[in-house]
């Protein structure tokens, strides 16, 4: 029911809100969606990455590259980012499931791929290098959903059928026999294996998976903002960025990840127009506010905030 | 090109790297003790940082003579993070301590970015531009006087955790952490110690790397990440391997910086993590992974 409510206010908000707002919804959607995607990783299988800023980053300059060189659609461009990111995923898991490289190292790892893809796209002439890719800016007056330009109410509801679906896709993963699996593996790797579950494939699965759906980020970051630069798009403050909404929300739960953007874009957002109220400009003042957000759940609510405010509101998951 | 133009880069990668060993020590030495792994390594180092360009603008105090009261700063920092923030998360799953760290690292760079701007600031000593001639090879003066501090800051290190009954306690912590319960340690305040001592090497490296780069709020996490390299190389929990691995990263960045171009040069030390993790997981000094 309550569900219903929320969904039918999100169809309904492009009438409602003002541009304003409506760009601060898309990027909690955007959020909400990347968030599902590296709880693949982090909630379910229990491989923490820092670097998803890689994925969205090869998902992003895929499709662009696809885009401006040949004109190809950017669904297609998402058709060859998915094998692109998926290959990518899977040399990161293979290079540390293989020797196992685990829990925190693993993280580095994954940060050292995304500094190591920043550094090297920065240097790649095919792709402008640290100039930058432009995308040909897009004509208001008409949308065409096909090759994604278009007012920013059409990119709301690419952005939130795509949310929609990465928690559809999310839940079934979860519900499914591997996702049964990734959860012994998250709760304890040796049982698992012990049980005879394959726990190097399962993981590897976890990456590609993780790592394609969030090459969809990407696609929609390119053709939305209409630029990208090395120095932005892998920089390993997106990564951050895309981790806190999970976090936040709870790790390991379908709403978590939803719930932490709504909270944390919310707040961030009102922080920020409350001081421009005031007459403070101050660059940095929005991350130390997502650092004393974090902070606090960390420590407050490990679980996150969502496994709590759920038994609050007696409306619990049912934890497989 | 000529062989001497090779030794020359070699020589200020030799030094460079001495200094990243010692920020690297730092975080070695927080790991094997605590098991917490400091994301926030690089941070810490950019507030030294600031320490000493601060010091030097307003009251032109050298960074090498404010290396003491810099990493002594550094140290209570690190005893009270540890002491007020850190602690109670020690038994709790690595993943929330390392979200607890990513927090204060974040709060961190965006604090110093509010207080100091984005803006690059630097340190002009009045030896900045001298030099000393060995041979055929050159040496920069200020990466040699930072590099020696370095070496004079981790023998004082090895010496304290050899012979004091206190270094030797903490490295009982590192060992067994229920035997150090047991025969009645204080683990709570050697944790903070450790950290403190952590963070006092990371310090002292900051106030000598402001001779060698300039500093912005966003360096930090490069370092972290260089840190992290460095010791994942030179092999976890070895406090030589830190400075081997250091070293070889600051002699492979030069290189890199001769060869390829400068900005590239630090895909080269993932280029080397990659290939250690490939080979030798365990690190160039580090006992076998299990």
């Amino acid at each position: 029911m309550l569900l219903m409510l929320l969904l039918a206010a999100l169809l309904a908000a492009p009438w409602i809100v003002n541009d304003y707002l409506l760009t601060v919804l898309i990027v909690i959607l955007y959020f909400a969606y990347t968030g599902q995607a590296w709880n693949i990783m982090m909630g379910f299988a229990g491989q923490l990455s820092l670097g998803h800023a890689i994925y969205v980053g090869l998902g992003a300059y895929v499709a662009a590259v696809l885009f401006t060189r040949f004109g190809i659609a950017p669904w297609l461009g998402f058709l060859a980012a998915i094998p692109v990111t998926a290959a990518c995923g899977a040399v990161i898991g293979f290079l540390a499931f293989r020797f196992g490289v685990a829990g925190v190292y693993f993280a580095i790892l994954t940060i050292a791929f995304a500094e190591f893809a920043r550094i090297g796209f920065d240097h790649l002439d095919i792709v402008n290098a640290s100039a930058g890719l432009f995308l040909p800016v897009a004509q208001y007056a008409h949308n065409d959903l096909w090759r994604l330009r278009g007012s920013p109410t059409m990119f709301y509801y690419v952005m939130l059928a795509a949310a929609l679906a990465a928690f559809m896709l999310c839940r079934a993963l979860l519900n499914s026999r591997m996702g049964y699996f990734w959860l012994a593996i998250r709760e304890d790797e040796q049982a698992a294996r012990a049980a005879g579950i394959n726990t190097f494939r399962y993981k590897m699965y976890a990456v590609m998976i993780s790592a394609a759906v969030t090459s969809f980020a990407g696609v929609f970051y390119a053709f939305f903002y209409n630029n990208l630069f090395p120095e932005q798009v892998f920089n390993i403050s997106r990564s951050i960025e895309m981790i806190l909404g999970p976090v936040i929300g709870g790790i390991g739960t379908l709403f978590g990840p939803v719930l932490g953007a709504f909270v944390l874009t919310g707040l961030a957002e009102s922080v920020n127009s409350a001081m421009l109220a005031l007459g403070f400009d101050l660059p940095g003042a929005k991350q130390v506010f997502y650092g004393i957000c974090l902070l606090l759940v960390v420590v407050a609510l490990p679980e996150g905030v969502w496994p709590w405010l759920a038994r609050r509101i007696g409306v619990a998951e049912d934890k497989p | 090109m000529p062989l001497d133009v090779y030794l020359n880069v070699a020589a200020a990668g030799v030094l460079t790297g001495l200094v990243y060993g010692l920020m690297a020590l730092g975080l070695s030495v927080i790991f094997g003790v605590i098991r917490v792994v400091n994301f926030a390594h690089g941070e810490m180092m950019s507030i030294a940082m600031y320490l000493a360009v601060v010091l030097f603008a307003g009251l032109h105090l050298d960074p090498l003579v404010m290396l003491v009261p810099i990493a002594a700063v550094m140290f209570a920092f690190g005893y009270a993070l540890q002491a007020g923030l850190i602690n109670p998360f020690v038994t709790r799953p690595e993943h929330s301590q390392f979200l607890l760290v990513v927090a204060i690292a974040l709060i961190i760079v965006n604090v110093l970015l509010i207080i100091f701007g984005p803006d690059a600031r630097s340190v002009q000593t009045s030896y900045a531009y001298d030099s000393f001639a060995l041979g055929p090879v050159i040496v920069d003066a200020s990466k040699a006087y930072a590099a020696a501090a370095a070496i004079v800051f981790t023998v004082a290190l090895f010496a304290f955790f050899r012979f004091t009954l206190v270094g030797k306690a903490i490295r009982a912590c590192a060992d067994n952490y229920t035997g150090a319960l047991v025969v009645g340690l204080n683990v709570r305040r050697l944790y903070a110690l450790t950290f403190g001592i952590g963070a006092a090497c990371v310090g002292a490296a900051g106030a000598m790397m402001t001779l060698i780069v300039d500093v912005t709020p966003l360096i930090g996490p490069s370092y972290t990440l260089l840190a992290f390299v460095i010791v994942i190389t030179g092999g976890l929990g070895s406090m030589p391997g830190a400075l081997i691995g250091g070293i070889l990263i600051g002699v492979t960045e030069a290189m890199a910086g001769l060869l390829f171009t400068p900005s590239a040069k630090s895909m080269f030390a993932f280029a080397i993590l990659v290939v250690v993790l490939l080979f030798r997981p365990q690190g160039i000094l580090g006992r076998r992974l299990t």
